[in-house]
């Protein structure tokens, strides 16, 4: 309170850069203290985009009755907003699916992994192409299984891509046989 | 402060960048080099904290109105689904909710700041103006958001409201119709209110742009109301004016966050947790605390279309304050008469805020009614008077001589 205030205004905007001062430190933790504010400020924000509770909640597994299905048919249920086939093979399409040579597919993968054991009449595939999306039409294409007329892929009776653009066999949803009737799905 | 800024990028690019589109030059100027009066308090910036909670809805808001569903049959359930589904969603119709409140508490601070420093007065006028429609705007989306709830206090504001444009002689029953795009408050007024209240807070933000602007033509007001005479006056805006706003935004979120976290329902009404029954009225309508007042000076006038006009009357003469005053002191520092009106005003404004949650009934019709009388005659009696009869204090030379003493 002694210097006149002219003096006083210079002590208080210039500080020696060798040494660091209250002030830099004060700069630096309210900046740290600051940037984790931010971020915490965006996990609400980013969060709330997920899928919400009641949308989970809609997403749980599903028991579908095989009884009904008769040998040969194809029904299609939804499970997550995604179609599932659910397909009840006759023993000469079972035969077909399990003679093809494995090594000569394009995503190479044998019949026995693709159905469970003891249920090998029952073959349950995710139904979207595994090229762009779309939903391959049943029992058409040359290998009894199914044809996808968006881009042309054809999968057979164990949902194996055999032609056409599509990179992978159709998908597995997670399955289990409750009894010998009945699949949970999810 | 116009012509060209003294920013010097060092970095190339910037450099670059800095001669096709002067960006940097403009944030340097308005907030880092621009120059500041010295004598600022706490309530200058409030101004900021409304830009920050202008922000805060936007963003919010966003947010919410992507789980919202504006149907009658489904956005009260809609709402319920983001505070119990939605992540998070609690925390973000929390804020919402409060959020608004507190936009509202700011806005006031602001407001009776500029009424008590005079900084509506000469070159100020279109600020002020700009700040009265940009008051005007919150208002309508305060409303139109509130409605969106579709609660039973929602429906029924939402009916009160919309029937005051019928008090409109020969037009008026044709325009509420045009409202409501029905019959009644229904469906097209939800779906429409929701447009609105997503569009309007971007008018906000134009028209704080412009707010701003006119603010940086003319300079800030300050306690003493004499503008700066000197460097000596002002301080660059960062570091002093950024550090100690962002202190006081600081202290504001506070304040903020002890409503949303632990009094999240406190300043909202019960009954709008009830789904909307057209069939039903709730026994005491009531709005928002931040529109009681008006409410109270709308009841307090026994007759419809004078109520209505008295109502659009106590906003709207705000934007004559710059012509009412007559004064040519600017601060109520140096208005010792002013100043007891001027907290008068106050009390008067929060009297009849809690007269607008009573009953209209008995004593509390008699006190809204002198009450609303103050509340003009402070605008279209004492303003004028005092600027040709008052006694003013002496002012003081410059600003940095009311801060530093004599020895400036």
């Amino acid at each position: 309170m002694t210097k006149p205030p002219e003096e006083r205004a210079k002590d208080v905007t210039t500080v020696s850069s060798a040494e660091h001062t209250r002030r830099d430190f004060l700069y630096i933790a309210t900046g740290a203290v600051g940037a984790v504010g931010a971020a915490a400020v965006l996990v609400p924000l980013i969060a709330q985009m997920n899928p919400d509770a009641s949308t989970i909640a809609a997403g749980a597994p599903i028991d579908v009755d095989l009884a009904p299905i008769a040998d040969g048919q194809i029904i299609k249920v939804f499970w997550r907003s995604k179609p599932i086939f659910i397909f009840h093979r006759t023993k000469k399409e079972v035969e077909e699916a399990e003679k093809v040579n494995v090594a000569s597919l394009p995503d190479p993968e044998p019949d026995s992994a693709r159905v469970k054991q003891g249920h090998d009449q029952w073959l349950v595939v995710i139904g979207i192409c595994t090229h762009l999306g779309c939903i391959p039409l049943a029992h058409q294409g040359e290998y009894g299984g199914w044809f996808c007329p968006c881009h042309g892929s054809v999968y057979d009776t164990s949902g194996r891509i055999r032609s056409g653009p599509a990179p992978k066999n159709l998908a597995l949803p997670p399955y289990k046989f409750v009894s010998d009737t009945k699949i949970q799905i999810g | 402060m116009s012509g060209h800024s003294t920013y010097q990028p060092q970095n190339k690019f910037l450099q670059w960048f800095e001669k096709r589109l002067p960006l940097g030059g403009l944030i340097h100027s308005s907030f880092v080099a621009y120059p500041t009066p010295r004598n600022l308090n706490y309530l200058w910036t409030f101004g900021g904290i409304l830009a920050f909670m202008l922000g805060v809805q936007i963003v919010t808001g966003i947010v919410l109105a992507m789980h919202y569903t504006p149907h009658v049959d489904f956005a009260f359930k809609s709402v319920e689904g983001i505070m119990r589904d939605v992540n998070y969603g609690w925390l973000l119709r929390y804020l919402h909710a409060n959020g608004a409140s507190m936009f509202f508490l700011a806005v006031y601070i602001h407001m009776f700041r500029g009424i008590y420093y005079g900084s509506y007065k000469e070159p100020r006028e279109v600020l002020w103006i700009l700040g009265v429609i940009i008051y005007l705007l919150m208002m309508a989306t305060g409303f139109m958001g509130y409605v969106l709830v579709w609660g039973q206090m929602s429906f029924w504001a939402a009916t009160v409201i919309t029937n005051l444009f019928s008090a409109i002689p020969g037009v008026g029953d044709a325009i509420v119709t045009w409202l409501w795009g029905g019959y009644a408050v229904g469906n097209p007024t939800l779906n429409r209110f929701y447009s609105l209240h997503y569009l309007l807070p971007f008018a906000i933000a134009g028209v704080v742009v412009l707010h701003i602007w006119a603010l940086h033509v003319a300079g800030q007001n300050n306690p003493t109301g004499i503008e700066p005479k000197s460097d000596k006056d002002t301080v660059a805006f960062t570091p002093y004016a950024t550090v100690k706003d962002s202190f006081f935004m600081v202290v504001f979120c506070i304040v903020y966050a002890w409503f949303v976290f632990y009094i999240p329902n406190f300043l909202g009404h019960a009954d709008n947790y009830i789904p909307a029954n057209p069939a039903v009225t709730p026994t005491h309508i009531v709005p928002e605390w931040y529109y009681l007042p008006f409410y109270a000076i709308l009841r307090a006038i026994p007759d419809k279309l004078l109520g209505v006009i008295a109502l659009g009357a106590s906003i709207l003469i705000l934007a004559f304050l710059p012509w009412l005053d007559t004064s040519k002191v600017r601060s109520a520092r140096y208005r010792p008469l002013f100043k007891q009106f001027f907290w008068l005003f106050v009390i008067v404004c929060i009297g009849l805020g809690w007269l607008g949650a009573k009953p209209p009934e008995g004593i509390y019709v008699i006190l809204a009614r002198i009450f609303t009388v103050y509340y003009f005659a402070f605008f279209l009696i004492v303003m004028p008077l005092l600027g040709i009869f008052e006694k003013t204090k002496p002012l003081p030379n410059s600003i940095s001589e009311s801060v530093l003493g004599a020895k400036a």
